[in-house]
């Protein structure tokens, strides 16, 4: 394997990696809260922290780390309060991110819109030995929080107000949860870029339900094709010089057309297994109840 | 005089700007089992979701178990079962999966020990799901659901039940198993509050009525008496304290 020789190669496929583990991870309970594009908006409003990064001379990845935390805490605080205009408030944050990005980049002396392409596609050669630190530190926040705290989030995730009663403390979970999205578009922005990190998120998750039954199994299987495909993707696009970004998102939708055509006849036996097992099981939700008359059932 | 397991004075509840609730008083004591009817409207979900908590409320006060509800953290004795069609997320889940959540509340940092999967077991066996365990949920049917949610809400084996009309989309079958479990959790003592918008196979476990309207109670004591044509879904109940000329009160399916 010589395309490990390459020391930029070796950091490249390590957070590629970390990327692989992290998205679905996180995307798995955006999704079951049926968020599934908040990642979408973090990656807008990381592209600010990206600019000032550069215009600040600092680290453009802890920067976008700083400002993304901050975006989506803010995100989390109009969902409680702004219910009737929170969608407005949040497309406001959203492009108000991107535009300060593009803003503060070409404001800055070093910066142009080529680094910014390099931001927002990815860029695997251009990850540097700090960068690596830097998404390996947050890439082990991420996976203690979801892992750790699977339990809770699942029940946050699952029912927010069922969460509540059984005392568990709701909103610092669902800002816990955003700041988590917010570190991992920030761990993968530098593999897959800010405008296709959200892919990472939701589709590995979509494609493992096709094969799965339980929230763990899904979680499991999420991660397995995240990784697979971070790696294929990384590796396709050192041999063909294709830009690592697009080839991976095109890997993981390929993944999910894949495990769809494979599982649907596979669902299919299962459901007539059910149906076999359990016979007269579901005709009881049709018969018509004896207490009513048949003149009754019109009104229903 | 037993001990108020739920007590609401004067509570007003706001959403948006449209008053909702507009000082109810409730009291809910040991061992009781109260239903709350009233019409769609009239505040009887606001009501519940006012007492757990996830509705603000404007003025008045709520104890539970004696404790201002602010103050109050011992969780594991109630169990809730909101208004819910069904009990799937956005990712597939199995049943244990989603009853387990419900013994978090006596889970010490989110780790479930071998008699919380016991008690997991037990709610299970109590709804009659305990084949359907290891399926998904998204497999189930409408009562399934239903019972699914039950179960969850008994994991943490409460002291106080708060439901939000169980028995909604529930088929027949479910709901008789959901009425026998509920029969046997009164007879061990459990106090229940019931948001129900009929009374229906549960009629006979109720010792007391509640019925709001427009946000304030109407009426509070023995259940409204249903018998034959009464009794029957989508009828309008007429309560005889409803002052006169008043809009029947509807409790039926139809209204």
């Amino acid at each position: 394997m010589e395309i490990l020789n390459y020391a930029f190669m070796q950091r490249a496929l390590l957070a590629a990696v970390l990327v692989g583990i992290t998205a679905p991870a996180v995307g798995i309970y955006l999704v079951q809260r049926r968020q599934a594009l908040m990642g979408d908006g973090i990656g807008h409003v990381a592209m600010t922290g990206v600019g000032l990064g550069f215009l600040l001379s600092w680290s453009p990845v802890w920067m976008a780390t700083l400002v993304s935390v901050l975006g989506a805490v803010l995100m989390e605080l109009i969902r409680w309060y702004g219910r009737t205009r929170g969608d407005i408030a949040l497309a406001m944050l959203f492009y108000g991110g991107m535009a300060g990005g593009v803003m503060f980049i070409n404001l800055a002396p070093t910066g142009s819109n080529a680094n910014l392409t390099s931001y927002l596609f990815g860029s695997l050669s251009t990850v540097s030995e700090s960068d690596v630190t830097a998404i390996c530190l947050l890439a082990a926040f991420v996976v203690l929080v979801t892992l750790g705290l699977r339990r809770q989030l699942f029940a946050v995730s699952q029912d927010e107000e069922f969460a509540r009663v059984t005392g568990l403390p709701v909103r610092a979970l669902n800002l816990l949860t955003a700041v988590t999205a917010a570190v991992t578009v920030t761990v993968a922005m530098r593999v897959v870029g800010l405008l296709l990190v959200s892919a990472l998120m939701v589709v590995p998750v979509a494609a493992a339900q096709q094969l799965s039954r339980s929230f763990a199994a899904t979680f499991a299987i999420a991660v397995a094709i995240g990784v697979a495909v971070t790696l294929g993707g990384t590796v396709t696009s050192y041999y063909q010089d294709v830009p690592p970004g697009a080839t991976i998102v095109l890997l993981t939708i390929a993944a999910f057309v894949l495990l769809t055509a494979l599982a649907t006849p596979l669902a299919r036996r299962r459901a007539r297994a059910v149906a076999s097992a359990q016979p007269g099981a579901d005709p009881t939700e049709c018969r018509i109840p004896a207490t009513r008359g048949a003149g009754d059932e019109l009104g229903v | 005089m037993t001990e108020s397991v739920i007590a609401l004075r004067g509570v007003r509840a706001e959403l948006g700007s449209r008053p909702v609730l507009r000082g109810i008083d409730l009291t809910v004591r040991r061992g009781e089992v109260v239903a709350l009817l009233g019409a769609n409207g009239s505040g009887k979900s606001t009501a519940v979701r006012s007492i757990i908590g996830q509705v603000p409320v404007a003025a008045g006060e709520i104890e539970l178990f004696g404790t201002p509800r602010r103050r109050f953290r011992d969780w594991a004795r109630v169990g809730y079962v909101p208004q819910r069609t069904t009990a799937a997320g956005g990712v597939p889940a199995t049943v244990t999966e989603v009853v387990s959540s419900g013994r978090l509340s006596r889970a010490r940092f989110g780790m479930l020990r071998k008699a919380d999967h016991a008690a997991v077991r037990r709610a299970l066996e109590l709804v009659g799901m305990a084949d359907r365990a290891r399926d998904s949920v998204n497999a189930l049917s409408g009562g399934q659901h239903q019972r699914v949610l039950i179960a969850r809400a008994l994991a943490t084996e409460p002291e106080l039940l708060i439901m939000d009309e169980p028995m909604a989309g529930v088929d027949l079958a479910s709901q008789e198993v959901l009425a026998e479990t509920l029969r046997e959790q009164v007879a061990a003592g459990t106090t229940v509050l019931l948001v129900l918008h009929e009374l229906g196979p549960l009629e006979p476990l109720i010792d007391r009525a509640v019925v709001l309207r427009d946000g304030c109670v109407l009426h509070d004591g023995p259940p409204p008496e249903a018998v034959g044509q009464h009794a029957l879904p989508g009828h309008d109940h007429v309560h005889p304290h409803a002052p006169a000329g008043a809009e029947p009160i509807r409790t039926g399916l139809l209204s």
